[in-house]
């Protein structure tokens, strides 16, 4: 256990490595993430960006090294596992809307059987999240009949009716048609503005500035550069940096 | 809605006179070489007989095997299913014991053909399983009322025992299956599915019961309507183990009448009618499924 000086710190990650079989996924990792931070992590495809997330909801094991999450280590799966998920909202590029239920009862799940809420207290609950994301009169309907934008708000809605410590956000607008993705990020700002813990893996550097405390540069495995967003737009050091930077920010 | 009305083409009538001939030479070879005269008199008195002592027709050996054959298939529908579920998820654990376990189960009687294994299992069944189930001491000590609805659902009392061996070989045999088909379905399942009930907490068989099954079943709706009319037709086989079910029924009565042509059209059809019935439900289910679904 930490003592009370460090409960600032929700997630501390110390010296993570993790492989895919032969292939050396993340390198060396430390990572901490303060109450409140919003960090969003950017790199090019296949610099581990997402294993590092999925790593801190137990999506994904680590093979050395720590990761603390609001003072329990994590490790392999145990029965603590699913409740300590319960904690962590995650949101994915591809929605995973469970597509045989409503939008309601896609946001009544979790709250109903992991946390033992009546389906009316529930109800309340998901409501509310649907009228934060903008789209409470979609709560009766099945994910296939939303579009793109409204599916993925309703994924942020169902993971907030968990109420989670900590966001995170796994590429959530990559799959999303350029007119729905702003839809989707002004969701993500305003709850940004709530003071949630959310680390973000996207490539909309538009939102990082507004955003980000932290911005986090990841390739072939390791965290190559870590900073606030002002230093690490205006004038990084490092040449892989300042190349995918001028890449993804070019058109 | 406007339905398109089908444009035939030339091949189209030709296929369709090549299927007229084909049925007309096959009705001319019947007619000339085989030397039978057709009675159907027979049958009807076999379907229902007139009861002297109620004064009223009730049902006869070919309605009642009928009935058994009904009876037999739905309990072993629904044993199997149980049984097929429980073997189809043990197949997908990620745990050794049981993926070995199910992997075993269902090798080795997907591989040995239903015959042997009826012959072999109803005995060992009928000897070692049923008396374990207490089915006889049940029915001694039932109540009239409580005896008459388990007749509903079971058939006579006096064949009580000798049905439930018959349902279990059947229903161990259509499991095997059965697993195969959900394992299918469940492995369909997105992984993604089961990383968004991992993220929002849901335990191991919360996710097995609330997102993955659901999805699993949904998907598997066609090829378990196939299982489940299979299932019908090899109920049939247990007749070889004496179970007094449709096609029992119609040998003995084929035999002592001599009237085997008669009687295996007339049977031929009821089973048909059972299984085609069978079908148009499970269609309306999928129907009903597919509203939803991209």
């Amino acid at each position: 256990m930490i003592d009370s000086a460090d409960q600032e710190t929700v997630i501390v990650m110390t010296g993570v490595n993790k492989w895919f079989d032969d292939f050396h996924v993340l390198k060396d990792i430390d990572f901490n993430v303060r109450r409140g931070e919003r960090v969003v992590v950017c790199g090019p495809s296949g610099s581990g960006k997402s294993t590092l997330i999925r790593c801190i909801n137990r999506l994904e094991d680590h093979q050395q090294g720590s990761i603390v999450f609001n003072g329990v280590e994590l490790g392999a799966e145990t029965k603590q596992t699913a409740s300590l998920r319960a904690e962590v909202g995650m949101v994915f590029q591809q929605f995973n809307l469970f597509p045989h239920l409503t939008i309601l009862e896609n946001c009544t799940l979790g709250p109903m059987k992991v946390r033992g809420a009546s389906r009316a207290e529930a109800n309340q609950l998901a409501m509310e999240y649907l009228e934060k994301v903008h789209i409470p009169e979609q709560g009766e309907k099945f994910p296939s009949q939303l579009s793109g934008g409204q599916q993925q708000r309703a994924a942020i809605a169902r993971s907030l009716c968990m109420r989670p410590e900590v966001m995170l956000f796994d590429e959530p607008t990559s799959s999303l048609d350029p007119e729905m993705i702003k839809e989707v990020l002004d969701v993500m700002i305003e709850l940004a503005e709530t003071g949630m813990t959310m680390i973000c893996v996207t490539h909309e550097m538009g939102f990082a500035r507004t955003v980000a405390d932290k911005m986090i540069f990841m390739d072939e495995g390791r965290i190559i550069e870590e900073g606030p967003p002002e230093e690490f737009f205006a004038n990084t050091k490092n040449e892989r940096t300042k190349l995918f930077l001028g890449q993804i920010l070019s058109h | 809605m406007f339905t398109r009305i089908p444009r035939l083409t030339l091949i189209d009538y030709m296929i369709f006179a090549a299927v007229i001939a084909a049925v007309a030479y096959v009705g001319y070879r019947v007619e000339t070489v085989l030397i039978y005269t057709w009675d159907w008199s027979v049958i009807p008195n076999y379907l229902f007989r007139w009861d002297e002592g109620r004064g009223s027709f009730v049902p006869n050996l070919l309605i009642k095997g009928l009935a058994t054959t009904i009876r037999i298939a739905i309990w072993t529908m629904i044993v199997a299913s149980i049984i097929g579920t429980i073997l189809g998820i043990a197949r997908t654990s990620t745990r050794l014991f049981p993926r070995l376990v199910s992997w075993a189960y269902v090798e080795f009687i997907r591989n040995i053909p239903p015959v042997p294994f009826l012959f072999l299992f109803y005995f060992f069944i009928a000897s070692q399983i049923i008396p374990l189930l207490g089915i006889d001491e049940a029915i001694q000590s039932a109540s009239p009322e409580t005896l008459a609805v388990a007749e509903f659902f079971f058939g006579p009392a006096n064949l009580m025992t000798n049905f439930a061996a018959g349902m279990i070989s059947l229903s161990m045999m259509s499991a095997a299956y059965i697993a195969e088909i959900i394992r299918a379905g469940i492995q369909a399942v997105p992984k993604g599915q089961r990383e968004a009930g991992q993220s929002i907490g849901l335990s191991h068989i919360q996710l097995m019961r609330y997102i993955v099954l659901p999805q699993a079943i949904a998907r598997v709706v066609p090829p378990l309507a196939g299982q489940f009319i299979t299932l019908i037709k090899d109920s049939s086989l247990v007749a070889l183990i004496s179970i007094q079910e449709l096609s029992f029924m119609a040998m003995e009565i084929a035999i002592s009448e001599q009237r085997f042509f008669e009687v295996w059209i007339v049977t031929g059809g009821m089973y048909f009618i059972v299984c085609y019935a069978c079908a148009l439900m499970f269609a309306q289910l999928e129907r009903r499924i597919g509203v939803h679904r991209r």
